[in-house]
C-alpha cells in the first residue's frame, strides 16, 4: 500500500491513541488522526473540542475545530466556561495531541512568535488553549513534520509547558498532568526519558537513520537501545484517511 | 414600559458603539457577526479595542480597515486555514496602522469574561505555569491560595463597553435562544455595559418562553434587538447555514496584499450600503449552497403546572 509521510504520521499517531478513553483534539494534524482513531480502533473514543463540544461524531473532516458538524449528533455542546473548568481543569481529558510550530527536547511548546515577541520575523496564533491544555491533560501527544527549524535547541518563546527544565519540573510546579509522552513525526517518533524527562529517539520511518533525523534536529539526540521502526499504515487505516477524511489530500 | 429595542444595524451601530469603546463581537468560530462588523467599518469608527478570543477574519477586515488601536485575544488564526494577514502586517508593520496587542489563552479570556460578568476582582485557573505569556503581559498575574494550595494563575475582569451577540433568533425584548457553539457568548453578554443581539429571526415571546433552556440571554441585559438573517456570513449559523469556507480561502489570498484587501473593503464593505445589499451582491445560489440537511431534535415536555 503507498502512504506518503504525512499519512504514516497521522496513522501513527491514531495508533497511539489506543487506551485513551478521552481526546483533546487541536487543530489541524490532531483534528484528523483523532477522527482516524475514532473510526478505526476505537469507536468508544470520546473527541472533546475547546470549542465546547464533548463526544462529538463528526460526519465530515471538521474544516476548523468549530465546525457545526461537531455539534450535530454529539452527545454534549456546552460553553467554553464549562469545558475549559470542568472538562479540563476537573481532570476528565486522558490525552491531548497538540501540535506547534517550535518544540525543544523537553517538548515545550511555541506557537506565539519566531523572533522577538514585540517586533516578531513571525507572527504565530498563539496560545488558543494549548497553554492550559499543555499543563492539565493527563498526558499530552505532539504530532508535528520533523523539520531542523521546528525542534530547535531554544525556542523562541514559550507558549506551552511540556516538561519545562526536566526532570521532575512539572511535579515541582504543581502542573496538574504528566505532560508529553510521544512526539510523532513523519519521519521518526519520539518518547521522554522517564528521569531526565529528554526527547529519545524510539523509532524510525522506513528509509530514516539516526543520521537523517539528527539531520533535523537542533541538539543532540539520546537514542534509545531498543531502536525500532514505525509500522505502515494498513490497508483499512488508508482506506479511512483518503476515502473518509482527506478525500481532497490536503494531509498528503 | 418597555422601549422597543427592534433597531436596525445602522441605528444600533451609531446609538451602542462610540469611537474609543472597548468591542467584543464574540462567538466562537460561529455566529460571528459579520454585519455588525462591517456597519463599524462604515460608520467610520476610531481607535476601538477589539476583544475576541479568535480575532478571525472578522478583526482582520475591521482592522485593515483601520477602526481598531487594540487587540484583545487568545488565538490569531484563520481557523482551519492559516494566517490573519491583515493583523500581522499591522503588528509587525504598522500598515494601516500600528496596533497595541494584548495576548492571553482562551482559558485566560474566558475568565477575564467569566469575571466581568460575575463582578468578581479577578478569576483564578490552572493555566500559565511556566508559559512565557506571563512576561509578555503583566496582567496576567499569580497569587498564593489562601488555602494553601500554593500560586494560581490570576486573570482580571473584562467589561467590554458594549458586546454584539449573534443568535438564532429573539423576541422583540431581546430574550435570545441560541444553540449550537455556546462559545462565551451569554458571559461576553453579561460581562458587558451594553448588549447588542442581532439575530436571523424576530420571533413571538411565546416561542421564548415555551423554551426557556434554550435562552441563552436574558432580554433584561439587552439594549438593542437587530433583525438580520445572514448577518454571520461568512461565517455559519447551527441549523440555518454554513461557514462559507470558499470565502475564508479566498479572504487567505485577497487580505496577502494590502491593496487588493483594500479593493475588497470597498467593493463590500464601503460601497455597500447594508447587509441587504451584500446579500443580494452575494446572490442566492450561494447561499442556497450553505443550506445545511435537517436534523430535528426531539421535542421535549415542559409540563403545565397550573
Amino acid at each position: 500500500m503507498e502512504y506518503t509521510p504525512s499519512e504514516l504520521m497521522i496513522v501513527s499517531a491514531s495508533r497511539a491513541l489506543e487506551g485513551s478513553r478521552v481526546v483533546f483534539v487541536g487543530v489541524g494534524l490532531p483534528n484528523i488522526a483523532c477522527n482516524l482513531a475514532r473510526r478505526s480502533h476505537s469507536p468508544g473514543l470520546e473527541l472533546v473540542y475547546e470549542s465546547g463540544i464533548f463526544g462529538a461524531h463528526p460526519a465530515r473532516l471538521p474544516l476548523s475545530i468549530g465546525d457545526p458538524t461537531l455539534v450535530s449528533d454529539a452527545t454534549s455542546a456546552v460553553g467554553m466556561a464549562d469545558l475549559f473548568m470542568m472538562y479540563l481543569q476537573g481532570g476528565l481529558v486522558d490525552t491531548a495531541l497538540l501540535g506547534g510550530a517550535q518544540i525543544d527536547h523537553f517538548g515545550n511548546l511555541n506557537t506565539t512568535v519566531i523572533g522577538d515577541y514585540l517586533t516578531p520575523k513571525v507572527r504565530l496564533p498563539g496560545s488558543g488553549g494549548a497553554c492550559e491544555i499543555a499543563i492539565n491533560a493527563r498526558q499530552t501527544f505532539m504530532i508535528m513534520r520533523l523539520k531542523r527549524r521546528a525542534f530547535v535547541e531554544k525556542l523562541d518563546f514559550l507558549t506551552s509547558p511540556g516538561h519545562l527544565d526536566g526532570s521532575n519540573s512539572r511535579q515541582r510546579l504543581g502542573l496538574g498532568g504528566d505532560g508529553p509522552k510521544l512526539v510523532i513525526t513523519d519521519r521518526a517518533l519520539f518518547e521522554f526519558d522517564s528521569k531526565s524527562a529528554e526527547m529519545t529517539l524510539t523509532e524510525l520511518a522506513p528509509g530514516e537513520s539516526v543520521e537523517t533525523v539528527q539531520a533535523e534536529v537542533g541538539w543532540k539526540l539520546n537514542v534509545s537501545p531498543q531502536l525500532g521502526s514505525m509500522i505502515p499504515p494498513s490497508q483499512e487505516e488508508m482506506r479511512i484517511i483518503r476515502d473518509e477524511l482527506d478525500t481532497e489530500g490536503l494531509y498528503r | 414600559m418597555n422601549k422597543n429595542k427592534l433597531c436596525s444595524m445602522k441605528e444600533a451601530v451609531d446609538e451602542f458603539v462610540a469611537d474609543g469603546d472597548v468591542v467584543a463581537i464574540e462567538g466562537f468560530t460561529a455566529f460571528i457577526g459579520f454585519a455588525a462588523a462591517h456597519e463599524i467599518v462604515r460608520q467610520g469608527k476610531k481607535d476601538l479595542t477589539l476583544c475576541r478570543l479568535t480575532p478571525d477574519l472578522i478583526y482582520d477586515q475591521m482592522v485593515a480597515a483601520g477602526v481598531a488601536a487594540k487587540l484583545v485575544f487568545s488565538y490569531l488564526g484563520n481557523p482551519g486555514v492559516g494566517s490573519l494577514h491583515c493583523i500581522r502586517r499591522a503588528v509587525e508593520k504598522g500598515i494601516p496602522r500600528a496596533i497595541e496587542i494584548e495576548e492571553y489563552s482562551h482559558f485566560g479570556m474566558v475568565g477575564r469574561y467569566l469575571a466581568g460578568a460575575s463582578n468578581l476582582p479577578f478569576f483564578p485557573l490552572r493555566s500559565y505555569v511556566g508559559s512565557d505569556l506571563p512576561q509578555v503581559n503583566e496582567r496576567i498575574q499569580f497569587v498564593d491560595s489562601p488555602y494553601g494550595d500554593g500560586p494560581i494563575a490570576v486573570v482580571p475582569p473584562l467589561r467590554p463597553d458594549v458586546s454584539i451577540i449573534h443568535a438564532q433568533r429573539a423576541d422583540v425584548n431581546g430574550n435570545t435562544h441560541l444553540w449550537g457553539l455556546l462559545g462565551v457568548q451569554k458571559e461576553a453578554a453579561f460581562a458587558a455595559q451594553k448588549v447588542v443581539v442581532v439575530v436571523e429571526q424576530i420571533v413571538d415571546e411565546n416561542v421564548i418562553r415555551r423554551d426557556p433552556n434554550r435562552t441563552l440571554i436574558p432580554g433584561l441585559i439587552v439594549d438593542a434587538v437587530v433583525e438580520e438573517p445572514y448577518g454571520a456570513h461568512p461565517s455559519y449559523v447551527q441549523g440555518y447555514y454554513d461557514r462559507d469556507n470558499a470565502f475564508y480561502l479566498e479572504w487567505d489570498r485577497i487580505s496577502r496584499d494590502s491593496g487588493k484587501t483594500q479593493t475588497w473593503l470597498e467593493e463590500w464593505i464601503y460601497n455597500v450600503p447594508d447587509r441587504r445589499s451584500y446579500l443580494s451582491k452575494l446572490g442566492q445560489e450561494r447561499l442556497r449552497d450553505l443550506e445545511p440537511g435537517e436534523l430535528i431534535a426531539e421535542p421535549v415536555n415542559y409540563g403545565r403546572y397550573a
